[in-house]
C-alpha cells in the first residue's frame, strides 16, 4: 500500500520524533527537540500527500488549514497561565482524531480480522474518552465548569457504563458487518464514559489527568496505526502511551497521590459531609516598613514563592531581598510546593534565574518539618500550596494535597496582589489566622519597598 | 503487517518510550507532557489516508474524515505552539545566564 519513499520517510520521521522526545527530557536541549520533531510533523505531512490512490485533496488541505490556523492561531494568543488548558484540549482533539479513523474504517467496511477488528475498537474506545474527557478538563481549569460533579454511586455508575461499552466492542468485534446503530451506540456510550470519568475530579489533580489522557492518546493513535497499517502512528502512538504513562506517574508521585486515587478519590471523599467548615478572623494588613522590621531582626525566614511572584518577575528583588537579610545575619531559605505555580519546577526555574544557590532551595518533604522553627514564613503570590484547610476539612477540593505548612511559623506573612481566592477559587484559612499578615501588592513593587526599609535599618 | 511483528514493534515502541524519559527532572514533567502531547499529533497523517480513501459519493465518510483531518491537524498545530512557547519561557533563564557569564 506504501510505497518505498513514503515507508522510508516514515522511518525517518518516527526516528526524529523519538531523539526530540529525549531532547525534550534535558532542559539544554529541550528547545532543540521540539523544532526537530515539528520539521519531522512537517515532512510526514507533505509525503502522505503522496499516497497512491488518494482523493478528496480539496477537503483535506481545508481541513488542515482551517484546524491547524486555528489550533496555532489560539496557542499563539493564549496566555502563559492558560497554558494547562490548552495541551488538554489539543490532547482532546488528537484522540477524538483517532476515534473519527476508526468509525471511518467502520464507516467503509474496511475492518476485517479479530485482531484489526479488537485495536480498532480499543483505539476508538481510548480516543473517545481522551476527547471527552480532555474536553471536561479544558472546561474545568477554564473556569466554564465551577464544580465537581459526582453522580450518586458514581462508582456503580462508572463501572456499569464501562461494561456497557465493553459489550457493544465485543459485539462489534465479533460481527461480521457490524450495523451502523451499533457502532453509532457504541461511540456515544464511549464519550458519555469519558465524561462521567473525568466530572467528579477536583481542580488540583487535573495536570494529573490531563497527563494520564495524553498518555491514552498516544496508545489510540498506536492502535489505529496498526488499523490503517501505519508504522509511523504505531511508533510515535505507543512511545507517547509509554513515556506519558511514566510522566503521570512521576507527577502523582510529586503530588504524593497515587494515580488510582486521583480517579477514585471522589468516592471516598463523600464521607466529609457537604458542608466546608466555617473560616474564622480577619484578614490583617501590615505594611512594608513592618514586614522589613520582623524580618531584619528574625533568626530564619522561610520563602515561599508561588505564581504571584512569576507574574510580577519579581524573582531577583526577591533574591536581593534575601542576600540582604542575610547580610544582616538572618537565614533565609526557599520552599517550593511541587505544584507551584501553573507548571511543575516553574519556580526552581525562575529562582535559578535569579541566581539563587540550589542548596538553599528545599522541596517540601525537605522544609515542611522547619517551619515550626521558622521567625517568619513569607509567602510571596502562593494561594493553594499553602492553604491549611487541605489538611484539616475533608469537604475542601484540595483535601488530602500535601501543602506547605506555613501557618506552623511564627510569623506569617502573605505578598498578595488583592483579597481573591486562589486558582482553584477555595477561600485560604491561611489568610484568616492570628499569625498571618497581609502586605498587599504586586510582588515585584512590594518586595522593593521592603528592600528600601530593610536598608532603612540598617543605617 | 503480520501480527506478531506488530507486537513486537508494540513492546520495543512501549520500552524506547519509557526509557526515553525516565530520568527527567520535574522542571521538564509539564512541557513533556506538551511535546509529547505533540508527537501523537502525528495522527493527522492516519487521518489524511482515511479522508484520501473515503468515497467521495458518501457525505457521511467526507464528513468524518474531515473531522478526523480537522482535529488531527489542530492537536499538531496547536500542540507545537504551546510546547514552543512553554520551552521558550525556560530558556529566558539560560540566556541571561551566558550572557552574565
Amino acid at each position: 500500500m506504501l510505497n518505498g519513499f513514503i515507508q522510508i520517510s516514515y522511518f525517518a520521521v518516527a526516528v526524529v520524533f523519538i531523539l526530540g522526545l529525549k531532547a525534550m527530557s534535558s532542559p539544554v536541549t529541550a528547545r532543540k527537540g521540539i523544532v526537530w520533531a515539528g520539521w519531522a510533523m512537517v515532512a510526514a505531512t507533505l509525503v502522505t500527500f503522496q499516497t497512491p490512490g488518494m482523493q478528496n485533496f480539496g477537503l483535506m488541505i481545508l481541513a488542515i488549514v482551517l484546524g491547524g490556523s486555528l489550533a496555532w492561531w489560539s496557542g499563539k494568543m493564549v496566555k502563559m497561565t492558560d497554558m494547562p488548558q490548552m495541551v488538554a484540549i489539543y490532547n482532546g482533539m488528537g484522540g477524538g482524531a483517532a476515534a473519527a479513523i476508526a468509525a471511518l474504517e467502520f464507516a467503509r467496511g474496511e475492518v476485517h480480522g479479530t485482531v484489526v477488528a479488537t485495536l480498532a475498537v480499543l483505539g476508538a474506545l481510548i480516543g473517545s474518552v481522551a476527547f471527552s474527557g480532555s474536553c471536561v478538563a479544558f472546561a474545568k481549569l477554564q473556569g466554564i465548569m465551577k464544580k465537581a460533579i459526582r453522580l450518586p454511586q458514581q462508582n456503580t455508575v462508572n463501572v456499569v457504563l464501562a461494561a456497557l461499552t465493553a459489550v457493544l466492542g465485543l459485539a462489534i468485534i465479533t460481527a461480521e458487518t457490524p450495523s451502523g446503530m451499533l457502532i453509532v451506540l457504541f461511540f456515544v456510550l464511549a464519550l458519555v464514559l469519558g465524561v462521567i470519568l473525568t466530572s467528579p475530579i477536583g481542580g488540583a489533580d487535573m495536570p494529573v489527568v490531563i497527563s494520564l489522557l495524553n498518555a491514552f492518546t498516544g496508545l489510540a493513535v498506536g492502535f489505529e496505526g496498526y488499523v490503517l497499517g501505519n508504522p509511523a502512528l504505531i511508533v510515535a502512538g505507543i512511545v507517547v502511551g509509554a513515556s506519558g504513562t511514566l510522566l503521570t506517574q512521576l507527577m502523582a508521585k510529586a503530588m504524593n497521590r497515587p494515580i488510582s486515587n486521583v480517579i477514585f478519590a471522589p468516592l471516598t471523599g463523600e464521607s466529609g459531609g457537604g458542608e466546608g467548615q466555617a473560616i474564622e478572623g480577619t484578614m490583617k494588613e501590615f505594611s512594608a516598613l513592618d514586614a522589613a522590621s520582623v524580618m531584619r531582626y528574625a533568626g530564619k525566614v522561610i520563602i515561599v514563592p508561588g505564581y504571584g511572584m512569576a507574574v510580577a518577575g519579581a524573582q531577583h528583588k526577591v533574591w536581593e531581598m534575601a542576600q540582604l537579610l542575610e547580610e544582616g545575619g538572618v537565614e533565609v531559605v526557599f520552599a517550593i510546593h511541587p505544584v507551584a505555580g501553573r507548571m511543575p519546577g516553574h519556580m526552581n526555574v525562575l529562582l535559578a534565574e535569579a541566581g539563587v544557590p540550589y542548596d538553599k532551595i528545599f522541596d517540601l518533604e525537605e522544609i515542611n518539618a522547619e517551619f515550626p522553627q521558622a521567625d517568619v514564613a513569607l509567602v510571596i503570590g502562593a494561594n493553594d500550596v499553602v492553604n491549611p484547610v487541605a489538611r484539616t476539612d475533608k469537604s475542601s477540593p484540595i483535601y488530602g494535597m500535601p501543602i506547605l505548612n506555613v501557618d506552623m511559623a511564627q510569623n506569617v506573612i502573605v505578598v498578595k496582589r488583592g483579597k481573591g481566592a486562589g486558582y482553584s477559587g477555595i477561600e485560604n484559612a491561611l489568610f484568616y489566622k492570628d499569625n498571618c499578615r497581609m502586605l498587599y501588592g504586586s510582588a515585584q513593587q512590594a518586595i522593593a519597598e521592603v528592600i528600601t526599609h530593610v536598608k532603612a535599618l540598617e543605617s | 503487517m503480520d501480527g506478531f511483528t506488530a507486537l513486537y514493534i508494540f513492546m520495543l515502541a512501549a520500552f524506547t518510550g519509557y526509557e526515553v524519559i525516565s530520568r527527567v527532572p520535574v522542571i521538564l514533567h509539564t512541557p513533556l507532557m506538551s511535546g509529547s502531547n505533540f508527537v501523537h499529533g502525528v495522527v493527522l497523517v492516519g487521518a489524511m489516508v482515511v479522508l484520501g480513501h473515503a468515497d467521495p459519493e458518501s457525505p457521511l465518510q467526507l464528513a468524518i474524515g474531515f473531522v478526523a483531518v480537522f482535529l488531527g491537524a489542530a492537536n499538531a498545530a496547536g500542540g507545537y505552539v504551546v510546547t514552543e512557547r512553554m520551552l521558550a519561557m525556560f530558556n529566558k533563564g539560560d540566556k541571561k545566564k551566558e550572557g552574565g557569564a
